[in-house]
């Protein structure tokens, strides 16, 4: 492995900074359960890894009036430890869930599996479907993004050089809304996608006055399916409904074939995780 | 490109019980620091990428790959390893009842699923089979096909009640 120092920032500034100084010859560590691997996989030679962790605002979880904000270096498991986070967003304990064992959950964080920007993340497709914002630093201050112009392929993710992610935050409803995520592997655990859904819904009136589907692990990254949720919308939850929805998200999925899967497999599982994950989504909003 | 100049770091860390310290390379895993540096070589490399969990020590009390955590990233942790596990009275009541349950051959994933399970029972003294069965996901086996050691953490969990 090519050597790399290493440097644990405890501020936004000085992150950046190291950042910049080392362009393309740095990267970030957060839980490492990525880039620990492809750097040793000889990936890419680093002279530099820059520890998000000490960076106050990287592992901290808070709820605003508007938002529950947290940490991009937060892992899995402080999210599926909190009851509140559990209670109001299951959708996203379902990814923080899934990635990994219990080992990997220790450290792994959304903001890591984001900005990896693999097109079978399981964390990505949630944080599109509840609306999730990304707070990103760079030397000229802080911008934010929506989560779905964050990966751009696979691999590569939307931010510039001396840029890094801070936090994620997720918008709080008014309505009754709620979200699930499923995928499917060959085994019971600690696997990778051949292919998984997202999808959110939010009631009102007994109709669905929002809906958001995303795909993962059947395009060159995870795909925001805003042509087929906008089919509900409006409308009440019927099973015919839902069944409309589950097709067009069929359509827009264009995997390739490989050792995971045929193109036509993962299509099918397309139509039927969608259709599970919005019954699932609607069951916890108690429809 | 000018070459990459790269020192070794001082890390103050506590290793079983011990606080100590060491000078590691900011590249190397935690795994190759403990087996290396401190020379401590209960906890096992299976694999080096995090798939096996042969390498599971217990960090700030929670269980991680230590082949997935940099050296250097010990600083001011509380670190345990297999070695922690017995007494001098005697072994941990988990380690007892993998013998008792003959739940090894190679014995490569054994320590890690032992630093696995005794985090499970530390805060859950009774978990369900399937409890067991999902918290040791991260730890593979070639030999033994799982179940004496889903037994031997069920013994164990009896035991100690
Ligand atoms: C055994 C094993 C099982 C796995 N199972 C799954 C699974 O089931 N599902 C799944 O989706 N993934 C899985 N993964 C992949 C990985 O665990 C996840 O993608 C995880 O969420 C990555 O988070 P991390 O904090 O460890 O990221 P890191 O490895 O620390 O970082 C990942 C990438 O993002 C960059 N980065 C991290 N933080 C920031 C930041 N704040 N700003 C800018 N860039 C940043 C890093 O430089 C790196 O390029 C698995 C990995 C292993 C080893
Ligand atoms: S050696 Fe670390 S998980 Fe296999
Ligand atoms: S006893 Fe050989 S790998 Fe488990």
């Amino acid at each position: 492995m090519h050597p790399f120092n290493y440097y644990a920032p405890e501020s936004i500034e000085e992150a950046s900074k190291i950042l910049e100084k080392y362009g393309e010859k740095a990267k970030c560590l957060a839980g490492g359960t990525d880039v620990l691997v492809q750097t040793r996989g000889e990936k890419f030679d680093l002279d530099a890894i820059v520890d998000v962790k000490k960076i106050p605002e990287l592992t901290e979880l808070k709820w605003t009036d508007s938002h529950l904000v947290f940490g991009a270096a937060t892992p899995c498991y402080v999210l599926y430890e909190d009851p509140k986070v559990c209670e109001k967003f299951p959708g996203i304990i379902d990814s923080a869930f899934l990635i990994g064992g219990i080992q990997i959950q220790s450290r792994a964080s959304l903001g890591g599996n984001l900005c990896n920007a693999s097109p079978s993340a399981d964390g990505i497709c949630s944080l599109i479907v509840h609306e999730a914002i990304c707070v990103i630093a760079g030397s000229s201050g802080l911008r934010e993004i929506p989560v779905e112009e964050m990966c751009q392929g696979p691999g590569r993710n939307a931010l510039e050089n001396g840029e890094f992610l801070v936090s994620i935050k997720i918008p709080l409803k008014d309505n009754k809304f709620s979200a699930s995520y499923e995928r499917f592997i060959p085994r019971n655990e600690m696997d990778i996608a051949v292919a998984a859904v997202a999808s959110s819904v939010e009631m009102q009136d007994g109709k669905v006055s929002s809906c958001r589907i995303a795909l993962a692990a059947v395009g060159p990254t995870p795909i925001y399916a805003q042509a087929a949720s906008e089919l509900i919308i409006g409308k009440e939850p019927t099973e015919d409904n839902i069944k409309i929805v589950s097709e067009k998200a069929k359509e827009i999925a264009s995997p390739i074939a490989d050792m995971r899967g045929t193109i036509e497999h993962r299509k099918d599982l397309i139509e039927v995780l969608t259709r599970r994950t919005i019954s699932k989504a609607l069951e916890r909003v108690g429809v | 490109m000018s070459e990459n100049k790269v020192k070794k770091v001082a890390v103050n860390t506590t290793i079983n019980g011990e606080e100590m310290d060491i000078l590691v390379d900011p590249y190397i895993s935690l795994l190759e620091t403990l087996r290396e540096v401190v020379g401590i070589t209960g906890t096992k490399e299976g694999c080096n990428d995090g798939n096996c969990g042969a390498c599971t020590i217990n960090l700030d009390g929670r269980i991680v790959d230590s082949c997935l955590v940099l050296g250097v990233e010990a600083e001011g942790k509380n670190i345990e390893t297999v070695e922690g596990m017995a007494t001098p009275d005697g072994l941990h009541p988990l380690q007892q009842a993998f013998l008792e349950e003959a739940a090894l051959q190679c014995g490569i994933c054994t320590p890690g699923f032992l630093v696995s399970a005794k985090a499970l029972l530390d805060n859950e003294p009774d978990p369900s089979e399937e409890r067991i069965r999902h918290w040791l996901a991260g730890n593979l086996c070639r030999c033994t096909g799982y179940d004496k050691i889903v037994k031997a953490v069920t013994k164990a969990s009896k035991e100690s009640k």
